[in-house]
Formats: C-alpha cells, structure tokens, sequence
C-alpha cells in the first residue's frame, strides 16, 4: 500500500495580530521576524493519518509540497514522524499560484510518483483557508475524494471514512484509490522521535521543476490561477466604543439590552 | 462566456424545508442579481423537494431548479457534482453561490474544478463592481488578521461560497411569482463512488465553540470556577456557546478547550460578549473574527474596550442578572 500526503508551507498561524504584516503588492503576510514558516497543521495531520495507515497496514509514505526552497524543512519534519520519502516541487514558474494551479502541479507530480491508494491532504491551509487543492487533485487525477475526515478505516479496495461534522460524523465508503482530506477532529499527530529526526537529516528530497513533471507553463503559476486577487489589506478595526451607562446597574443593564436588541444582536 | 447569465445559488434543506443558509443566500442572490439585471434562481436536490421549491420563491427567487433522485437522499459529492455539473453546462449561470456548509465546502471546490472555473470560499461580502460588473468575492486570511478581494475574471460561473450569518435574508412575500422547473440530471449509479453509511450525532453540551453565532467569554475577573453558571446560562439563554480567556482555563476553572486565543480556539461569532476580560492581545487574536464585540469589565481603561462596540463599565456580578432577565424578555416578546 502506498500513501502519498501534500503539504505547504505556510507563515505561523500563531503570529499574534500586533506582528502580523502584509505587503499589500505582493499580496501576501510578511513572516514575523521571530515566527519562522511552519507546515499547515492541517497537514501535519494528514501526515499523521499516513502514518495511522503506515502502522496499521505497513504502507509507504510519500510527502511532497509544492514551494519555496525552504518548505524542504517541512518535507524534512514528516520525514522525522515517519514518512518514507519526499518530493519538493519548485520552479520560479511555479510562483502567484492559486488553489487551480497549485492542484494541477501537484497532481502532476503524483502522475509522476506512480500508483497509490490514498492521497492525503489537510482540509484546508492555515493561511488563506481555502480548502480546495484536495479536491482539484482528486478531480484532476479523476478519483473519488471525501472531505473532512476524522478516522480512516482501509481494507481491501475500500474505506471507511468518518467525516467531523460540527454536531458529530457521518460515516462514508468509498472505493479506492481516494483522495481524503483530514480534519482536526483526527487528533494530534505525532512528535519526531529524535531517532527520526537523525534519520531524516540524512535523507535527500528530490526537487522537481515545471520540467520534469512535464507541465504546461500556461496552466502553472500566475499564468494557470482561475481567480485574481485584487487587494489584500488589514482591515481597520472600529475603534471607537459606545459606553453604555445608566442610572444604577440595572438601567445599565437594561439600556445594553435593548441596544443589542435595536442592533439587531439579539 | 457571453452567454453566461443569471446568479444561481445551491439551497439546502431539511425535511423539504430550507434553513437559514439558504434564506441567506437568497437575500445576497438577490442583491447581486438585481444590480446586474438579471433572473436569480436557485437549485434544490433531494430525493423529494417538495414545499420547499415553492418556499425559495418567496423568499427571493425567480425560478427553481428542481433535481430529484434517489441517489441525492443524502449529500455524496459524486451525485451532486455529477447533478450540478449537468445543470451549470445547460443553465449557464453567470454566477453560482454555495453555503460554506459541511455540505458547500466539500461540493463547491469539487464543482469548480469540473466546470474549470475559480471559486473563492467563506466569503463574507459579495457585491458587483459597477465597471467591470465581475463579482468582487471578500473573505477573510491568515486567521481574519487580513481580508483578501478576489475576482474570476476568465471564466464562469463565478463561484463563491457565503460564510452563514454574514447575508440579509429577504422577508417573506406571498405575492412572489416563480417558475418551478424540474431537471432529470441522468444520474448514473455505476459513476458514484463513494456510499453514505450513517450520520452520527454526538452529545455535546451547547453549542460547538467554533461554530457559535454567539459566545459568552469570562476572563480573569470572573473570579473563580463557580461564577462560570452565569456565564452559561447567558450562552443558553442566546443559544450561544460559552467560552474563557487563558487565565480561567490555567487556573482550572473551566475545561481548557473553552480557551479563545493564540493558543487556543479561533471563533467568529456575530456577537460576543465579553465578560470581566481584560483584552490582552493573545486573547484578542483568538477573537478578531467576531463580528460584534461587547466588553463589560470594571476597569474603563481595559484593552478589550478598544476593540469592543459597546461598553459597560462595572461590576458583571451586579450588571449581568438584570441583563439576562431583560434579554428573556426581550427574546420573549
């Protein structure tokens, strides 16, 4: 058996608001000086659904990622909880990518890889929350996809998949091969042991350009997105606030709600 | 894509009745229709539609698109992209809305790459620019700390999924006319490749911190675990969920998975009160996506005002039950 998980990297969703900075012409966050780039958690989790497969059935764990020279830490960290191998899919083309473009490089690179049974992904990144590339991959490499999942269950050609929904799961089967993507409801994944870590210093990934996964330069980068950002900005937060007071706590207390309910709040 | 015209949206329903995303939709199709000039209709699947065709008209729609199957009884992406797909090739709506439901999230992106059009998710303002008259879709990244403007320039329809709460419904109006239109979307069983088995509902107290339209937060003023019921019973009394700031959860007085922050829970709420909280920032992190913030704490000089709407200055202890009994009240009458 053989899974192969995506990941990307992204600016640290933990980077409190006062640091976080965008440069509104590149559109996009500028990292925090102290906040180095992490794998979206979501991803470490889909890593960690890989792994539940690896130690249940002994299959193989392929991770690949779509970026920077620098995401090959990422690819590095999974490498350290226990994947096999790594892939790091970067070309300057592949640059102002969106969820299409993106989706189309990595089923490329899946393409490439070979046969496998699940292809895992996070449901959506931490940074601009999107929730799609799992989705495209699947449609693109024309294979069934369940969304959301918290537990994944494998045997013989067919999953059981539970699907985290906000007021408890829904059980789906579906046949595979299957793109899944993982939610938090799956629980924490896993830490690198440091024997692992040791091991994955060691490992070499591969990177692959636009080349050598045989991409056409219409369908990559900015040149492949279906949608286009036209501005990315920090909205200005109402600063101004209405103190609400009365003649004693309870006409303070009465003139609030009413105020909620004139507002529409309640 | 000339010919693409009219804003589609994609209602859901329970037990042939829609629910609020749908009535949400509705209101901002209707918004958006209206400014382009052009018909807003809206899709129903199920097994049996019923009533509800008749419910969306009311509610703001010029026609429906009625889908029945048995394969549609319950949401299985094969079935509905396969259904949809067939109705967007024939219908060719300009532009196509989805809730960000469970059901919007997995269907919407799944739809877009089949029709090879763009689709911007959870966006929280739509409207038409009046020069280009292309859909300019807002939503918030990077955990709401910025919104991004995003058009479909290229192709269509031009897709968005609306996050719930965030759209006007329209009121009801009888005299509405609409055409109700069923199309057979030729479902093929052999093509659907995943099965639903069961849903499962789990028992949780109240409503899901995440998901909450209102949340009742306590901070370190509060005091001590015993004066968390009130904060409860508030959260009940507006169907909201409770919540904490760190300082409650460290010290043990709440569960730590009520904690809102950096370090905890990101929520959005419509309304979110903030009780006996000062407002530091790793807290206020944990709560910038909240729509309305309202802070009563006892020093006027609290971070939290700076970001509140509305403010009371005093004691929550002697401010909060004549509040809750003028809200019974109010929600009463």
């Amino acid at each position: 058996m053989h899974s192969i998980v995506c990941v990307k990297e992204i600016p640290d969703p933990e980077t409190p608001a006062s640091a976080f900075a965008i440069d509104p012409v590149a559109k996009r966050a500028i990292p925090a000086k102290d906040k180095p780039p992490v794998i979206s958690p979501y991803d470490e989790q889909a890593v960690e659904a890989a792994l539940r497969q690896k130690d249940a059935k002994g299959s193989k764990v392929t991770v690949i990622s779509m970026g920077a020279p620098t995401a090959e830490k990422i690819l590095k960290h999974s490498l350290a909880m226990g994947a096999d191998e790594a892939f790091l899919l970067n070309d300057p083309a592949f640059e102002d990518s969106d969820s299409f473009s993106t989706a189309y490089v990595l089923a490329l690179a899946i393409k490439k890889i070979g046969q496998f049974d699940f292809i895992f992904c996070g449901r959506q990144a931490g940074d601009f929350d999107m929730g799609q590339v799992g989705s495209g991959i699947a449609e693109l490499l024309g294979i069934p996809s369940v969304t959301l999942a918290k537990k994944i269950e494998s045997q013989d050609g067919k999953a059981r998949v539970e699907r985290a929904f906000p007021d408890g799961y829904e059980v789906v089967e579906v046949s595979t091969p299957a793109l899944i993507t993982v939610s938090n409801e799956l629980g924490e994944p896993r830490y690198a042991p440091l024997k692992g870590i040791m091991a994955a210093a060691k490992k070499k990934v591969p990177v692959w350009n636009a080349k050598e996964i045989n991409a056409e330069a219409s369908k990559i980068g900015s040149a492949g997105r279906h949608t286009s950002m036209l501005k990315l900005f920090i909205p200005v937060r109402e600063s101004k606030c209405e103190v609400i007071a009365g003649e004693n706590e309870e006409d303070t207390a009465n003139k609030l709600a009413l105020k909620l309910r004139e507002v529409k709040l309640i | 894509m000339a010919d693409n015209k009219g804003v589609m949206i994609i209602g859901e329903c329970v037990e042939c009745a829609p629910v609020a995303i749908t009535h949400e939709l509705l209101g901002i199709g209707r918004k958006l229709a209206d400014s382009l000039g052009e018909p807003l209709s809206a899709v129903l699947l199920a097994d049996k539609v019923g009533d509800a065709a008749k419910n969306v008209i009311v509610f703001g729609a010029d026609n429906v698109y009625v889908i029945e199957s048995p394969l549609l009884k319950d949401y299985i992406t094969d079935s509905y992209v396969d259904a949809l797909e067939k109705l967007c090739l024939e219908v060719k709506p300009n532009i196509l809305l989805v809730g960000q439901t469970t059901m919007g999230r997995d269907l919407a992106p799944r739809l877009a790459f089949r029709l090879g059009t763009g689709v911007t998710v959870d966006c929280i303002d739509l409207k038409i620019d009046p020069q280009t008259k292309l859909m300019v879709q807002t939503k918030p990244v990077y955990g709401g700390n910025a919104l991004a403007e995003i058009v479909c320039e290229k192709t269509r329809p031009q897709m968005a999924t609306v996050r719930p709460k965030t759209m006007e419904p329209l009121p009801r109006n009888d005299s509405r006319k609409g055409e109700i239109i069923s199309f057979d979307a030729k479902l093929d069983a052999s093509k659907i490749r995943a099965k639903f088995v069961e849903r499962v509902k789990e028992k949780v107290e109240g409503v899901k911190l995440e998901d909450a339209s209102v949340v009742i937060c306590g901070g370190r003023g509060i005091g001590g675990p015993d004066n968390f019921a009130m904060l409860k019973e508030l959260a009940k009394i507006l169907g909201g969920a409770l919540g904490a700031s760190r300082p409650p959860c460290d010290n043990g007085w709440v569960p730590s998975t009520l904690q809102i922050g950096l370090t905890g829970k990101l929520v959005s709420p419509t309304l979110y009160i903030a009780i006996a909280v000062s407002g530091a920032s790793q807290h206020l992190s944990g709560c910038s996506g909240a729509k309305n913030i309202i802070a009563v704490n006892k020093d006027p000089e609290a971070n939290i005002f700076k970001v509140a709407r509305y403010g009371v200055v005093g004691d929550y202890k002697k401010i909060m039950p004549p509040f809750m009994n003028k809200v019974k009240e109010l929600l009463k009458g």
